[in-house]
Order: structure tokens, then sequence, then C-alpha cells
């Protein structure tokens, strides 16, 4: 190979490196909430430029939905849904969330979210070990949002959860990665897909969490909400891509002081 | 007989089944799921399932969100 085909080549490596989730396969490694879009056509034209393959929706009482249009959308966009059960508070909401989703949207993949707190919407732990525990015995696939917490993490994984999605920080905060290292821990402590799930506040976040050794970012608000969804889709992707590449390349070590990268031999005395 | 759709107190027929009632809601796409008294109805038990008097029922639809 001449070093001009090195760079052709690796883009295609890059390309061909698929995110092996719950026994499927993906291109992107970029997730998208539906949550906070301004209109359709903006929901739309975000999901295009993200890239993204797989997006998270909700299930709610018929009358506050506008379900046929936003499937339609969805539907054109060739995304695959995948049902969440946001508001739930208890392992018995989510676990019966989860089933109606199942009946809903013939699938049994779910992200299970279950809120401890209104203010922090932090996951509940115990409730949702619990629920994981009811949903992959029901057959469920399931995407657990949880804290950044590794040992949970690890607990999550051992019971059969398809993936563990740790937050950054809390949902729609776009505060980042407050704790980057329980990311990293938590990446070493499973071995099922980490997909970095809340918090994200822009392209470089997202870029972060790759280079922690994340699998996969979800995120909603961070594009929904900005002043132009669209374009911060866009970075939302090369962000992801950026991480990824960024994390395989192998970064260099921290150093306390500087290290020239110029040879001091040959120094002209002037 | 009355009946409790989405925390809303309803008036159905006596003979009204969870096929009729998602029909008589819904704007014709497939992805609804129903719960009653707590629990799912299948969609396969949606024509055989009879509604009682008093029951509570959940009709739900995809929305944004996550």
């Amino acid at each position: 190979m001449t070093v001009h085909e090195v760079v052709p080549a690796l883009e295609q490596e890059e390309k061909a490196d698929p995110f092996l989730l719950g026994g499927e396969t993906f291109t992107s490694r970029l997730l998208l909430g539906t949550g906070g879009a301004p209109s359709l056509e903006s929901l739309e034209r975000a999901v295009v430029a993200s890239g993204t393959e797989l997006v998270t929706v909700a299930l709610r009482r018929v009358e506050a939905s506008s379900s046929a249009s936003m499937l339609e959308v969805l539907d054109r966009c060739g995304v695959r849904l995948l049902p969440n059960t946001a508001g739930c508070r208890t392992a018995r909401e989510a676990v019966l969330t989860a089933r109606l989703a199942r009946e809903a949207f013939d699938t049994s993949w779910v992200k299970l979210e279950v809120i401890g707190d209104e203010h922090t919407l932090l996951p509940d732990p115990i409730e949702l070990f619990e629920a994981a525990e009811q949903l992959v015995d029901d057959g469920f696939t399931v995407l657990a949002y949880t804290t950044d917490d590794p040992i949970l993490g690890r607990r999550l994984a051992d019971i059969g959860c398809a993936a563990v999605m740790p937050l950054g920080s809390p949902i729609g905060s776009g505060l980042g990665i407050r704790n980057p290292h329980n990311i990293a821990l938590l990446r070493d402590a499973v071995d099922v897909p980490v997909v970095l799930d809340a918090g994200i506040g822009t392209a470089s976040d997202a870029t972060l969490a790759m280079e922690l050794g994340c699998d996969a970012v979800l995120l909603a608000s961070a594009v929904t909400r900005a002043r132009e969804p669209e374009r911060m889709a866009l970075a939302m992707r090369h962000g992801v891509e950026a991480g990824r590449l960024a994390r395989g390349a192998g970064r260099i070590p921290r150093r306390w002081h500087a290290e020239a990268s110029t040879p001091m031999q040959g120094l002209p005395e002037l | 007989m009355q009946v409790t759709v989405n925390g809303v107190p309803t008036d159905v027929d006596d003979d009204c089944t969870v096929a009729a009632l998602v029909a008589a809601r819904t704007s014709g796409h497939g992805k609804v799921a129903v719960a009653r008294n707590g629990d799912v109805v299948p969609r396969s038990g949606w024509e055989s399932t009879r509604l009682s008097a008093g029951d509570s029922l959940e009709v739900l639809a995809p929305t944004a969100g996550g």
C-alpha cells in the first residue's frame, strides 16, 4: 500500500467498524432521542443529518399524541424505533410500560428508564435493577439507562442487559460528562456495549464519551433544542466518529511538563 | 355502562370490545397498546375482550420522547 492509499483505507476501515447491539449490527454509533424538537420538519432534518439508525420514542395516552405524523417522518428516515419507559418511577410501572411498548411497536427492545427523583431525573438503581431482571426473564432486549456507577453497571450486565447506558450528567442538563473516571471504569467492568446516555451538551462531549471507550452515544436535547438542530446533529455525527477514531489511535500519555517535538540536535547558535 | 378511558369517565356500549374502543380512539395506525385494569391486553385479544362496567383502560400510542 502506498502512502497515499493509507488514509482512504483508514476511512474504509472506519466505515466498516460495525456497532453490535443486541445481536444486531449498526453502522452509526449515534442514537437519537426524539423529544424536544420544535417541529416534525426540524426533527426529520436532524435525524437525517445525524446519520442515526436508531431513535427512541415514548408511549403516551393517545389523545396527547401526534403519533401518526411522527411515525410517518421516522419511517421516511428509515430508522428503527426504540421504545423507552420514560416517566416510570417504579419497577412495576416500567415492566408494564415495556410490555405495552412491545405490543405497540412489535419489538422486544426497550430502553429501560426508571426515574428516582423528579428534580434530577436520576435513575432509581434499585427499581431499575428489579425491572431489568423481570424484563430480561421475559425475553426483552434491555438497554438500561443507569447511573455512572461501575458496580451497578456490572450487575446489570451480569443479569443479561444487552447494553448499559450510563448518564454523563442529568437528562437535558447539557453539563457533559461530570465523572469521566467512572465512565472509563464502567467501560472496563462490562463486556456488553456501553452507550453514554444523557447530559451531552455539545459535540466535544460526544467525542469524549467515545474517547473514554463508550461504544455509542445517545442524546436528544443537545440536538433538538440547539439553535440549529440539523447543524448540531451533523456535529454530533462527526464528534462520535472523531472520538471513535481517536480511541482507536491511542492518545499520548499525559505529562506534567513539556516534551519538545522539535529536535534539539542541530540547533544553531545565534 | 361507564368505564374510565385514559383517566376520563366514559360511557360505552354494553357490548363494547377493546378492538371497538381502539378503533374509535385512534387515527388508524397500528402502533397502539392497551392496558386494562393494569394488565396488557395483547393485540390478539382485542376482538374477544369485552369491557366491563368500572374497567380502567389506558389506550397508548407513540409520541416523541427520550
